[in-house]
Order: C-alpha cells, then sequence, then structure tokens
C-alpha cells in the first residue's frame, strides 16, 4: 500500500466512526477546519483564490525537494475542513502522485451527501487547483531536467 | 409548554394540516421549515387547483369560443378580480400579470421608467433594497444619464424620513421601496414615504415581496403608484407575479414586450395596443399557476390578514427574545416595526457553516448576501443567518432552532 493509500485508509477509517450520522461528521469537518494553521494574511490574495468555490479559499504552494507542500485557508471553517483533508493526502507528495491519486476516500465517506452539491463543486474546483499546480511543477521539472 | 398560553386564535395544527410538504423528515429529524422569505409552502388547495387545471379545463386563454377556453379565461380573470380586492384596488384592469416581482419593476422600469426619466433626474431607493429593486433603477440611470439616490439605513436596519426628505426634490421622478425588507424584516413607513413623494410630484412603487402575505395591503388608502409583489411568497405557485398600476399611470405607459394578446389590430404598417391590462401581457402567460394563486389569496383571506400579522408577529417576538439570550448570537436588523424575519449571525463562524449545521437537523434557513448586497456591505458582512416565519410555523420550532444554536455556538473555540 502507498502512503497516500495509508492516509486515504486512514481518514475513511475516521469517518467510519461518525456512523453516517450528519451532524457528527459535519462537526468533525468544522473541527479539522479549525486545527488547520491559519495562513499569513500577505497570502491571502485574489490571485490565490480558488475559483468555483461559494466560500473564501486560498491556496499557496511550496516545491522542495521534489515535492509539492500546500498551504490553505478559508474564511469558513467546514471549508478549512474540507482543504485540510486535501492537504492531509496531497501535500508533501511528488508532482506524479498528486496527479496519478485517485481520491476515493471522498466517495467512501460521502462526502457529496454530507456536503451537498454547491459545496461539492467547490471541492472538486480545490482538488483540479491541487492537480493543477502538481502538473505545472511537472512540467517545469521536466524542462529543467 | 410555556408558548402555548401565548397563541393566537389561529388553530395552527389545522394549518399545518392543509401543507403536505411540512409533513416529512430531514436528515432524520421533523422538517421545520424557516424559509418563508425565499418561498413558501403551498396549501394543498392550491397544488389542486393545478392539478384540476391541468386534468380538466387546460386551454389557452382570451379568444377561444370553445367551452374549455371560456372556463379556463373565467378562472383566469377570477384570479385577477380577487388580487384586485386583495390589494383592495379600484379597478381590475389595474392588476396586470408578471413573472414575479423582479418583472414587476423591470416592466415600471422599462416602460414608465424610460418614457418619463430623463437626463439629470432622480430615482430614489433605500439601502435596504433586493437586487431586484437596485439593478433596473440602475440600468434605466445608465441609459437615461439619471441619478440614482440612496437613503442610509441606521444600526438598527430602519430607515430615517427627515434622510429620506433631504433626498427629495423636484428631481425626483420615481422612488422605489421595499414595504418589508427580505433581509431584516424591517417594515418600512410607506405611508409617510408616498405622501411626502408625491408632494414634488414623484411617482412611488412599493416593492411588497415581502409585505403581501403578512402585512395589510390597501393601495388605495396607501395610494401608492405601483405595487409589485410575488405569488410564491405567499402560499401561491413559484412563476407568476403581478403589477398593480394607477389606471391613468398604465394608460399612459408604452408595452412591455410585443406578442399575442397585447395588441389590437396587427398589419405590416401598424399595430395598435390592446387595453390594460391586456397592453402588458402579451403572449400566453402562465395560466395554471395563475388560476391556482386565486387559491393562495383564498387561503390567506380565510384565515385573516389581522389573525396571521397577530400569530407571527408572536412568533418573531418569541424567537427575537430567545436567539438574544444566546451567547455569540448577534441579531442584523432590530428595527421597531418588522415582518417575521430574524437575521442573525455567530461570532466566529460562518453563516453557511451555521445553515448547514442547522439543516442537519432538518432546519432549512438561508444564509449570504439575500440577494442584497449592498445592505450587507452596509453592516460589513458578508451575509447573515435568516430565519423567516409563515403562518405555519411553531414556537416548538423556534425551541428547535434554539436547541440547535446552542450546540452550534457551544463548538465555538
Amino acid at each position: 500500500m502507498t502512503a497516500v493509500e495509508e492516509i486515504q485508509n486512514e481518514i475513511i477509517e475516521e469517518f467510519e466512526l461518525l456512523a453516517d450520522d450528519r451532524e457528527s461528521t459535519i462537526f468533525y469537518i468544522m473541527e479539522l477546519g479549525q486545527k488547520l494553521p491559519p495562513m499569513d494574511n500577505s497570502l491571502k490574495t485574489e490571485a490565490n483564490i480558488i475559483k468555483g468555490c461559494q466560500s473564501k479559499v486560498w491556496l499557496t504552494t511550496e516545491y522542495k525537494d521534489g515535492k509539492v507542500h500546500f498551504t490553505a485557508d478559508s474564511n469558513t471553517d467546514i471549508t478549512k475542513g474540507l482543504i485540510s483533508l486535501l492537504i492531509r493526502v496531497l501535500s508533501g507528495q511528488t508532482p506524479d502522485t498528486i496527479l496519478n491519486t485517485e481520491l476515493n476516500f471522498v466517495e467512501k465517506i460521502g462526502m457529496g451527501q454530507v456536503i451537498g452539491s454547491q459545496r461539492s463543486n467547490g471541492f472538486n474546483s480545490m482538488i483540479k487547483q491541487m492537480k493543477l499546480y502538481a502538473l505545472g511543477y511537472r512540467a517545469k521539472a521536466q524542462m529543467n531536467g | 409548554m410555556e408558548a402555548a398560553i401565548k397563541q393566537s386564535s389561529l388553530d395552527i395544527d389545522a394549518i399545518r394540516a392543509q401543507f403536505p410538504v411540512l409533513d416529512q423528515e430531514v436528515n432524520g429529524y421533523p422538517l421545520t421549515y424557516f424559509d418563508n422569505a425565499a418561498t413558501s409552502q403551498k396549501p394543498i388547495r392550491v397544488i389542486e387547483a393545478l392539478n384540476q387545471y391541468y386534468s380538466a379545463y387546460n386551454s389557452n386563454i382570451h379568444r377561444g369560443v370553445h367551452s374549455l377556453a371560456e372556463k379556463a379565461t373565467n378562472a383566469y380573470e377570477a384570479t385577477r378580480v380577487s388580487l384586485q380586492k386583495f390589494i383592495n384596488s379600484g379597478q381590475k384592469e389595474e392588476i396586470i400579470f408578471t413573472k414575479g416581482t423582479s418583472e414587476s419593476i423591470n416592466l415600471v422600469a422599462a416602460t414608465y421608467g424610460r418614457q418619463n426619466i430623463a437626463k439629470g433626474d432622480e430615482i430614489i431607493i433605500t439601502g435596504l433594497e433586493h437586487h431586484s429593486n437596485i439593478v433596473p433603477w440602475q440600468m434605466l440611470c445608465e441609459e437615461k444619464e439619471a441619478v440614482l439616490k440612496v437613503v442610509p439605513i441606521s444600526d438598527k436596519g430602519e430607515i430615517d424620513l427627515e434622510d429620506f426628505n433631504a433626498l427629495l426634490s423636484d428631481k425626483t421622478k420615481i422612488v422605489s421601496v421595499a414595504f418589508a425588507s427580505n433581509a431584516l424584516g424591517t417594515i418600512n413607513p410607506v405611508k409617510e414615504i408616498i405622501e411626502a413623494a408625491h408632494k414634488v410630484g414623484a411617482v412611488v412603487l412599493l416593492d411588497s415581496a415581502q409585505a403581501v402575505a403578512h402585512l395589510e395591503v390597501d393601495v388605495q388608502s396607501l395610494d401608492c403608484d405601483f405595487l409589485a409583489a410575488s405569488a410564491h411568497k405567499m402560499y401561491g405557485p413559484t412563476g407568476v407575479g403581478f403589477l398593480y398600476g394607477k389606471q391613468h399611470l398604465l394608460e399612459e405607459m408604452p408595452p412591455y414586450q410585443g406578442g399575442g394578446e397585447m395588441i389590437k389590430e396587427v398589419t405590416f404598417e401598424k399595430t395598435t395596443y390592446n387595453d390594460i391590462p391586456f397592453k402588458f401581457e402579451a403572449g400566453t402567460p402562465n395560466i395554471a399557476d395563475i388560476i391556482a394563486l386565486n387559491e393562495a389569496i383564498g387561503f390567506i383571506n380565510d384565515l385573516g390578514k389581522e389573525n396571521i400579522r397577530i400569530y407571527e408577529d408572536e412568533l418573531l417576538k418569541y424567537a427575537t427574545e430567545k436567539l438574544e439570550a444566546i451567547d455569540k448570537v448577534k441579531l442584523i436588523g432590530t428595527a421597531k416595526h418588522k415582518v417575521g424575519v430574524l437575521s442573525f449571525i455567530i461570532e466566529g463562524m460562518h453563516p453557511f457553516d451555521v445553515g448547514m449545521m442547522l439543516d442537519a437537523r432538518g432546519i432549512a434557513v438561508r444564509t449570504g448576501h439575500h440577494c442584497t448586497m449592498p445592505l450587507m456591505q452596509r453592516f460589513e458582512l458578508e451575509g447573515t443567518i435568516r430565519a423567516s416565519f409563515a403562518v405555519y410555523n411553531t414556537f416548538e420550532e423556534i425551541d428547535t432552532m434554539v436547541a440547535s444554536l446552542q450546540k452550534i455556538t457551544s463548538r465555538i473555540k
């Protein structure tokens, strides 16, 4: 099992403990959001905003030793909780891993039903943006390599 | 239950029994529907009227000689008469059917507005208007190089009549204000506004979307020139609304859209227009929903506006007291006169998140800017959580929401 698969399984197990209880699940996502380290205000720029989200989500990256490190923040705790899950799985991975990873935890924990269609669209925008960054870093690495 | 003694004369259980949608569980909890300012639910008589129309006499109205067309036309026109009585207009021809409040306001801006507004003229609105009562006037002002003036809103969410009077001048041609605010519930002093506006020769449009189901609306006693409202916020179907206009104004106004129904005679050289109200009702209208709207009016009339008002005031008062008592909850909009709308924020929590957590308990509220972005900017907010009441809501439902809010606020770190 790859590291990314392991992380996804951990998340699935954590959400299984919530036993499909919608309210507990939302509270849990919110708590994850509250635990996400805050982003420096100087990074909360218009350019770092992910388009397609109803609430504001800022995402920045750092490319170090062949790995992409994500930092994100939002003006709502639930959205922060959602992106913290993505960061947990994808941050610190190589561009290839990020691009090839199927985020199967999303469906397994029934995210769509919990957060509804509007927030699911926003969640997909976050994933897309993270993969776009990975694509950019991979292209850059290939050019330099 | 402590609230039981407060109940007005209405039998709320019997009223609730008329709304099939209320009898369901959402996310494992009984539905608590507090999104009535967005749209109210529909009583069974409205739903049955739709069913009956399509099952028994669906037909295009006017100009048909056959029996179904006759029946549909009569039912359609009966709604016009009911609306006329409902808002106490002098004649049924003063009622124009539209798609809703937005279209009614756009109609006035595009016809009366284009005809009467010139460069440098002024249009006055208030700072609490819905986008529907801002954008059509902005578009008109842009086209005519006219000026849009805005009456400021106080911290309580009210306008000061002195501020309004200060904006009035002989340049003022149109005043368009909400009867009641959708975002805060504030009831504007519309009678005084109309009187003052008439003194400078301006016409007044009342955006009554939030008023018609909750407040006494009498266009003759108010002396408003135009009044716009939607059926779906008054227990009726979506996609239908109406515009009231004083007869002489409507007669002088050019048509809004061209098409069938609105014409008297068409040749390729020239078209003459039909009389009011048909001049403004181009094309096949929303016959079924307009017919069903009559049942919504009947529903309100049977309960009595006064009874509805008393009961909804009790709900509002009860909910206000309960919410004020919750730590970290801050009410937005504490005007002296309000309809049953409670806007609030929870410190340290985004309205979207609160809405989602209330939904987990089956409680439907609206979150966001409520199509009043300038008003939200005035309060330096991105949005609020809004609970809005209708006559079928109960004190127990308010207790349910309060309990949920207490649980939510206890989680704030």
